[in-house]
């Protein structure tokens, strides 16, 4: 047992404790939390920040941090929408396509600013999610759209199962999840490109000494945010069904709290995807069962500020012991 | 002056040929000729700035040479270098930070070269560990393959940067200041393993300070001064004494430290001081003007013991006596308002403020001196002080309000020195004042202990270079295991006596 104790878990035994003590928590003290139902429920709401928490761990792993992705979003979101509503695009293979894509040339366009002019990024994506979210109230004025094809809105009966009279199935959102949590894990841990990400963020100076092409590593990771933030605005659509422009904007620290309490750093390098996965499922768990047992959500808010607070001051200082900064 | 190896016969492995590099108008490198043969250890030996890097730069492929350089790898012209084709003709450089990956493991960081072929390849871990481990055999590294290297320790981290260069199939290792942060022991499995990468044909070249390291391990020493090549030695023929004069470019005669005259008053006084697993039962006396060497390898608890005197950490039991009254500090600011001052041995992370500018640095310990009646830092204050003791220890510097990184680490050291002197203290504790100082700047600094003892500072200097201790000391204490086994002094035992002593 003591050497049991004594050998370094890695960050995911321990977030799998807390996510198990809180589910212990919240299945005594209310009812409503451990049912297949609320589970269910719980899954499919936190699959877009799922979505988005994995992109940006691609991010972090870098070294980098983009604060736009939430922006990105709302702006694929709104133009997709428009686009079809003036029918110059159709269907949803389309739609989809492009909305990756543009996706995709907005993270580009942080990566080129970050990388080629050398901005530091926390900087450069936080004017980068103003000015496009500036641009997307001016434009549209706020209003929303709910005139949506109904390949986008109409709800896929993924999995269905029935336990005795009542109906359930496995959501479409958490299934792309699922889905992009696997893509992610392999371009990450099976390929030379995802260990370069590694390198990168390990030491960008190291990376370039054996030969590593880190202007091309960080266009791939913000190119790879802003397609899983695409991908996340449509979702979003798909389970609202309706286009609101300031829906997803102002979330951006929750998801990024979410990856960094999943063991991801802020200085690269850091972190698995389960982790990442199990960050934003802690504090989705959290939410839900406060939310059930009544609190308020301005105590709420407290409650989490609290638990992220303490969650990652326990692992830098499990990280300065192990390292034994300083002196004594 | 110039003498060549004898083994001509062997075709060299690089050769370089009337090869210059200037920066802006200043050349750094002036019609360098030289020749690294197979298998051969060769040491470049110069002071800071003297362009040895800067030529290490060039032959890795980091800087190209100016108009008119002939490059020759195996004898064949190279027409273009970049660091791609020089890994690629075998040059691996090991750089003073390693340039690894702290946040990956052992392997992945040994056989990284697997990771570079094609992005959208598969990650084969189980080739990489292999291969990794095979190379952590063949050197007889004793190092576990998943570790993360930010776990391990510096030597280790060596080892695996050079597991790295032999995995890329090195012909050439170039080793920048190897040596800089190892103990005894580390070094001579270094330089154990440097004779078997010369005994598998591979040329090893080494940068270093340490002069008689260089000359352990060396078959050639090729010394560089002011971006000229003084020539190439055989080692074996070489003293420590005469590569110094070479470097430099000036005869360095060591004197010993003249008497001491100031009155025969006891400054810091240590009685019957323990610590456990640290230091036991030391005693000792420093009296007014003296510089009193403190003399042991790392980890014989020496820097443990510097701490305790400056109130970092506690001593378990004993007593120490500042002016003949009993102190006993809470913690280090305590220490340093009773008048003791502590220069670390580390002084790039304990000792400086990397990015703050050289002014800001020097006053960081009397700001307290500084304030106005506003309480605010009085600049013209700052300034006038600040200008005054660059011109004092002659600290080279074009602006004092640049970050204090750009300056050589000789300078650097004067500005952690002028940051104490400042304090005017009455005991000033000197951790490894000089390592990574090169021998000219290290001279200035050794005329700046003498002086300030002169003014009448109490010097305890801690250090395990025998002839700086035996040049710059009245008195010498030696210290293994955490005991004081013996006092010497330097007029009366010979240096080679003390060598023989420490270094058992």
């Amino acid at each position: 047992m003591d050497r049991f104790l004594k050998k370094r878990m890695p960050m995911e035994f321990y977030l799998g404790i807390v996510i198990l003590m809180m589910v212990l928590f919240f299945s005594i003290t209310t009812d409503e939390f451990f049912t297949l139902r609320n589970i269910l429920d719980l899954t499919e709401g936190y699959a877009v920040s799922g979505i988005f928490a994995l992109g940006l761990f691609v991010v972090l792993v870098t070294g980098g941090i983009d604060i736009s992705f939430a922006a990105v979003a709302s702006v694929v979101q709104y133009a997709i929408a428009s686009l079809l509503l003036g029918g110059y695009i159709d269907g949803a293979l389309q739609s989809i396509l492009l909305a990756v894509a543009l996706g995709i040339f907005c993270g580009l366009f942080n990566a080129v600013l970050i990388y080629y002019l050398n901005l530091v990024s926390i900087i450069i994506t936080i004017s980068v999610q103003s000015l496009l979210f500036g641009i997307l109230m001016w434009l549209t004025n706020g209003r929303s759209i709910y005139d949506l094809p109904e390949w986008w809105t109409t709800q896929h009966e993924i999995f269905p199962f029935t336990i005795g009279t009542d109906a359930y199935q496995i959501g479409l959102p958490f299934l792309l999840m699922l889905t992009l949590t696997f893509i992610t894990w392999i371009i990450l841990n099976k390929t030379n490109l995802g260990r370069q990400l590694f390198a990168v963020g390990g030491s960008q100076e190291s990376a370039r000494r054996v030969g590593i092409r880190v202007g091309l590593i960080h266009l791939f990771a913000y190119g790879y945010l802003g397609a899983a933030a695409a991908i996340g605005g449509l979702v979003q659509v798909y389970r609202m069904g309706e286009v609101v422009p300031n829906a997803l904007v102002g979330g951006e620290l929750d998801v990024l709290a979410a990856t960094v309490l999943g063991g991801a750093s802020l200085t690269g390098g850091k972190g698995t995807v389960i982790g990442t996965l199990m960050g934003v499922f802690l504090i989705g768990i959290l939410k839900n069962g406060l939310n059930l047992i009544g609190v308020s959500s301005y105590f709420m808010n407290i409650v989490i500020g609290v638990v992220i607070v303490i969650a990652i001051s326990i692992t830098h200082y499990k990280k300065r012991k192990e390292t034994n900064v300083g002196f004594a | 002056m110039e003498t060549l190896p004898e083994n001509t016969q062997v075709g060299s492995l690089i050769s370089l040929n009337s090869l210059s590099k200037s920066f802006g108008g200043h050349k750094a490198l002036n019609n360098i000729t030289l020749d690294i043969y197979p298998g051969e250890v060769h040491c470049l030996a110069g002071t800071n700035g003297c362009g040895k890097s800067t030529l290490i730069k060039v032959i890795s492929g980091v800087y190209q040479p100016d108009d008119g350089a002939e490059i020759k790898i195996n004898g064949e012209l190279v027409q273009k270098l970049n660091p791609n084709i020089a890994r690629n003709l075998g040059v691996q450089v090991i750089y003073q930070d390693l340039s690894l990956f702290p946040n990956l493991s052992v392997a992945e960081n040994i056989a990284f070269e697997l990771n570079m072929q094609g992005l959208f390849h598969w990650h084969n871990k189980a080739k990489l560990y292999k291969k990794a481990q095979r190379v952590l055999d063949e050197l007889k590294f004793n190092i576990n393959i998943d570790e993360k290297v930010e776990a391990l320790p510096i030597a280790q981290r060596q080892q695996v940067a050079i597991c790295r260069a032999l995995v890329a199939d090195a012909k050439l290792v170039i080793m920048d200041e190897p040596t800089a942060s190892l103990t005894r022991t580390e070094v001579n499995q270094l330089l154990r393993t440097v004779h078997y990468l010369k005994s598998k044909n591979i040329s090893v070249v080494f940068v270093s300070h340490r002069l008689d390291e260089v000359l352990e391990i060396s078959d050639t020493v090729t010394v560089i001064r002011d971006g000229t090549k003084v020539g190439s030695f055989p080692a074996k023929d070489m003293s420590p004494k005469r590569l110094a004069e070479l470097m430099t470019g000036i005869e360095i005669e060591y004197t010993l430290k003249p008497t001491r005259t100031s009155e025969n008053r006891v400054i810091l006084e240590v009685d019957g001081l323990s610590r456990k697993d640290q230091y036991e039962n030391i005693s000792f006396k420093l009296y007014k003007g003296e510089v009193l060497g403190l003399c042991g390898l790392l980890g014989s608890g020496r820097t443990e013991l510097a701490l305790s005197l400056f109130g970092i950490t506690k001593a378990d039991s004993g007593k120490i006596y500042l002016d003949s009254k009993p102190v006993n500090f809470k913690n280090h600011s305590d220490a340093i308002k009773s008048g003791i001052g502590y220069v670390s041995e580390d002084r790039l992370t304990l000792g400086l403020v990397l990015q703050q500018s050289v002014s800001d640095n020097a006053v960081l310990s009397i700001l307290d001196q500084l304030k106005n009646r506003m309480h605010f830092i009085d600049d013209y204050k700052k300034i006038k002080i600040v200008r005054q003791w660059i011109q004092d220890l002659d600290i080279k510097v074009s602006n004092t309000e640049n970050p204090i990184s750009t300056l050589s680490g000789g300078n650097q050291q004067k500005v952690v020195l002028a940051k104490w002197i400042l304090t005017q203290p009455k005991v000033l504790i000197l951790d490894a004042p000089t390592v990574g100082v090169d021998i000219a700047a290290k001279n200035s600094i050794y005329q700046l202990i003498h002086k300030l003892s002169e003014q009448g500072i109490s010097i305890l200097l801690i250090s395990d270079e025998i002839p700086e201790v035996y040049y710059n000391c009245d008195r010498i204490l030696h210290i293994e295991h955490g005991q004081i086994m013996n006092e010497y002094e330097p007029g009366k035992i010979t240096e080679s006596f003390l060598e023989g002593v420490v270094n058992g």
